[in-house]
């Protein structure tokens, strides 16, 4: 075999296209164009929603009327025109199936293609699958095993039915309509989601999984995700997305409430995969997201996601630690090329006594990417015995890329104890050497250098997840991950 | 009147006075727009986030002092560096004080902006260098509009300036409240060395605010050391604004002292121009009472193979605030970049805040950069062994602190400053050490 060397692999960088590009056919039920106060009540109307939950909407929508598009991230693009956006859009085959069978096969067909077959994943991982594909749920498998428990798993247009006291207490508790502009968006908009209560001390038996997947022209995805995790009980979330490929720019605003009461624990895993745009940097899809949890007394937040796609991202997943003795902890890893732009990181907010937190972000950037972290940590005056440790470690290839870090330090307490390093390299020409030297090709090697870069983060990750992250990455660094 | 349009109006006479040529005029009349434009920073811009000016706007400065006004060596004669031979560049109340100074035009120049602006033989290097490493901030702008004094140093080819050089300002407070806005120019030639220590001293507690700016130009293998020492009345507010030029292989150090003043904010900023450059920024800030010292750092790599070292300790009691905004940014040819940061800050009483961001912007693969940042207290086992072996809880804090900030002291060259400065900290902890370095 010839040389390869980190030359070839930007060059297969630079070529690989997107391998899951493709787009299924099935017919939807679209809005027309445009954002008024009337698509927002049909939309409320669409769903059935009760008069609450449509006030909450059109409050959200007045105040994101007001509001200015965030300029601030270290990111450029061209701004999406709002009013050219259907926001609504939902696979036609209605209503919700009891068995599998009855699903649109060309649905099926597509999760085939990705390679999660859903009964597969029944009988084997003992996932239950909450399946969004544009926006409505099709499918809720396990349910019932999770309902033995007292879960609810469901999607949020479900629960805003049936359980509309959790819902109407907890929505818009962690990231309020006003938050920000595209929180305010996703909150009048939203098409649908996930709701997950765990009751008091259950430990559910499961990794909850969902799968976003944009999948109509033209449509913006804002899905809303609400999990609540009541006294005592533990919960593991998974999300992850793949995208079809298409030219056009897409729009992504999901909205992620975590709530973790006394003694809880939330751990919440994503892997991003959206069309992050050709070679050109042409296309992609623009990843706005809020993802907010609340931390209760001794209650513990865990944040982990595997970044590969969307041509830009903008997410900032943050804890807030109000209880006492709470945890909150961040585990990130971003890959960026071609002309990706990442800009992402956490929001520590310390606020109870003896509150911890950990964050562990690895970037990767590659070809003409940029790829910054932007972190806040802050330690508020009664924060006794605040701990934090940040590390931020860059990885760069070639100098067409750019690595970024924007960390924000706040502290308040004198007994606050804060750690903050972070690092940037490339993968040295002597630990090539080194690994050639034992007969590991370079490839191999490079793959090896990578995957130890990453491993911090990929270790945090859920068994059933750790795999398909590994496969992502693949797709990402292409011939860089064996 | 807000201080803004008292600027601006002030400017108008200012301008009539002065008998400029048409280039220094268009220089100050483009600068004068600028502030117009963007006015003084709110805490709205990213750079000013967390230190807000309004504190210190409100006062009614007099921009042009009404009198001279002289005073005696023996009464300021603890602000200087006297136990060592210096040339000293000495002002009060904005105005040069050529009995309190000692310059040179022997082989180089050691002497007065004023005079460089207005003489001929200056004007090259006047129109090579002056405002071309300053940035078109507004407050850089604001001193360009008003530069008319301040120092002018430029050291020729293959000389070693053979003493340090001190530059102090004096604010005698015979004014209720003064606005100083010195402009120093320092042009230091191929293969030269020179030492040089800034000082701005308010010898009562009536406001001052100073708006400074200093341009350094180390050109091919020069070697500047430059010591700023900061230990003003809590009236005295200062907004220093520094930028380095460096050609290349040039090394050049800025050590910052912060014990005092109401308000100070240090902008500095390195250029680096050509290949194989050193740079170093460091400084120690001890701050109590409702002190507020802001240090908002840039070092932007330009060319290969330089490195950059920056080293910034704090100690917050009190109500007092703290802030340190680095970046370093590294250039995509700037291949080879050796770039360090480190922050490190002791918080010493509950109303006490710090707030850091130290920035990493990199676009080149084949660097080291690293930046740590940290937050603790002292560490109690260190306290404990001290305290049994007998020595006081005050002293052993003190002790502890010292260590903390001493690897910035052991890069000073000079040892009567590091001497000067390990008795200010000694004071400002309220202790005696009992040693001198």
């Amino acid at each position: 075999m010839s040389k390869y060397t980190e030359d070839d692999l930007r060059e297969e960088l630079k070529t690989k296209e997107y391998e899951y590009g493709f787009y299924t056919d099935i017919e939807s039920d679209t809005f027309p164009v445009g954002l008024n106060e009337d698509i927002v009540r049909a939309i409320s109307l669409k769903k059935g929603e009760p008069e609450w939950m449509t006030n909450w909407r059109l409050q959200a929508f007045k105040s994101w009327k007001e509001m200015m598009e965030p300029e601030w991230a270290n990111v450029s693009y061209v701004k999406p025109d709002f009013q050219a956006i259907s926001y609504y859009s939902a696979p036609n085959s209605k209503p919700k199936y009891d068995s599998l069978d009855e699903v649109d096969p060309e649905l099926l067909a597509t999760f085939a293609k990705l390679g999660i077959s859903l009964d597969e994943q029944k009988k084997l991982s003992g996932v239950a699958m909450d399946v969004v594909v544009d926006s409505v749920s099709v499918a809720t498998t396990f349910k019932k095993t999770l309902g033995e428990k007292g879960i609810i798993f469901c999607s949020i247009s479900e629960a805003i039915k049936e359980h509309p006291e959790l819902v109407k207490k907890y929505i818009g508790s962690v990231v309020p309509q006003k938050d920000n502009f595209y929180a305010a968006l996703n909150s009048a908009v939203f098409s649908d989601g996930s709701f997950c209560y765990i009751p008091k001390g259950v430990r559910c038996p499961m990794e909850l999984s969902t799968y976003f997947r944009i999948n109509q022209a033209g449509t913006g995805q804002f899905e809303r995700t609400l999990v609540i995790a009541d006294e005592g009980s533990y919960v593991s979330y998974l999300e992850g997305c793949t995208a079809p490929s298409r030219d056009e720019n897409q729009l992504h605003a999901a909205v992620v409430e975590l709530i973790a009461l006394d003694n809880a624990e939330i751990k919440y895993s994503t892997v991003q995969n959206w069309y992050p745009g050709n070679a050109e940097g042409k296309g992609g899809v623009y990843n706005f997201v809020t993802k907010r949890g609340l931390c209760e007394k001794n209650a513990k937040i865990s944040w982990t996601q595997v970044e590969t796609g969307s041509a830009i991202t903008w997410k900032y997943p943050s804890c807030i630690l109000k209880g006492d003795n709470s945890v909150g902890e961040f585990y990130s890893i971003a890959v960026t090329n071609n002309y990706q732009q990442a800009d992402t990181g956490t929001k520590m907010i310390h606020l109870g006594k003896n509150t911890k937190s950990t964050i562990i972000s690895k970037g990767i950037s590659a070809g003409r990417s940029q790829n910054s972290y932007r972190g806040l940590v802050k330690i508020s005056p009664n924060a006794d015995n605040a701990r934090n440790f940040s590390q931020c470690d860059s990885l760069l290839m070639g100098n067409e890329c750019g690595a970024h870090t924007f960390p924000y330090i706040e502290a308040k307490n004198k007994t606050a104890k804060i750690e903050h390093e972070a690092t940037t390299s490339k993968i040295g020409e002597d630990q090539i050497f080194y690994c050639n030297q034992r007969g590991i090709d370079t490839e191999k090697a490079i793959a090896l250098i990578v995957n130890g870069f990453s491993k911090d983060v990929l270790n945090k990750l859920p068994m059933e997840f750790a795999v398909e992250a590994q496969k992502l990455l693949e797709i990402s660094l292409e011939g860089s991950v064996g | 009147m807000d201080l803004k349009e008292k600027l601006l109006s002030s400017f108008l006479v200012f301008e009539n006075q002065l008998d400029d040529d048409a280039y220094l005029n268009d220089l100050r009349n483009d600068a004068i727009k600028t502030f117009e434009e963007k006015g003084f920073p709110s805490k709205k811009e990213e750079a000013w986030k967390y230190t807000s000016l309004n504190s210190i706007l409100k006062e009614d400065y007099s921009i042009f002092p009404k009198q001279e006004n002289s005073i005696e060596f023996s009464d300021v004669k603890k602000y200087f560096i006297h136990d060592i031979d210096s040339y000293k560049i000495v002002f009060i109340d904005g105005k040069y004080s050529s009995h309190l100074s000692q310059t040179t035009h022997d082989g180089m120049d050691i002497c007065l902006m004023s005079a460089a602006m207005s003489k001929p033989k200056y004007r090259l290097v006047i129109e090579n260098y002056f405002n071309k490493a300053a940035t078109k901030d507004s407050l850089s702008s604001l001193n360009t509009a008003f530069s008319s004094e301040g120092a002018y140093i430029h050291i020729p080819k293959n000389k070693m300036v053979a003493k340090p050089i001190q530059i102090i300002h004096f604010s005698t407070g015979n004014e209720s409240a003064i606005m100083l806005q010195p402009r120093n120019l320092v042009v230091v030639d191929e293969n030269s060395h020179v030492q040089i220590i800034e000082r701005h001293q308010s010898l009562t507690d009536n406001a001052v605010l100073t708006n400074s700016v200093t341009e350094i130009f180390a050109n091919k293998r020069a070697i500047v050391d430059y010591y700023k020492i900061q230990n003003d009345t809590l009236n005295a507010s200062l907004i220093d604004n520094t930028f380095i030029n460096q050609q290349r292989e040039s090394v050049a150090s800025v050590h910052t002292f912060s014990f005092g003043g109401k308000l100070v904010r240090n902008n500095l900023n390195f250029y680096q121009k050509g290949e194989r450059i050193d740079s170093t920024l460091k400084g120690i800030t001890i701050i109590g009472e409702k002190q507020h010292v802001d240090h908002n750092t840039l070092v932007h790599h330009i060319e290969p193979n330089c490195e950059s070292h920056q080293d910034y300790k704090g100690i917050f009691g009190e109500n007092s605030t703290g802030v340190f905004n680095g970046k370093i940014i590294v250039n995509k040819e700037a291949q080879k970049t050796n770039a360090f940061q480190a922050n490190n800050n002791i918080l010493i009483s509950d109303k006490a805040t710090i707030n850091t961001k130290p920035q990493l912007e990199i676009f080149a693969d084949d660097v080291k950069c690293s930046h740590g940042c940290t937050i603790g207290q002292l560490d109690e086992s260190a306290m404990f062994y001290m305290r049994s072996r007998g020595i006081p809880e005050k002293e052993a804090k003190a002790l502890l602190m010292y260590a903390f900030s001493n690897n910035v002291l052991s890069s000073v060259k000079i040892p009567e400053i590091k001497q000067r400065i390990t008795k200010i900290i000694a004071n400002k902890l309220g202790v005696n050490i009992g040693f001198d370095l």
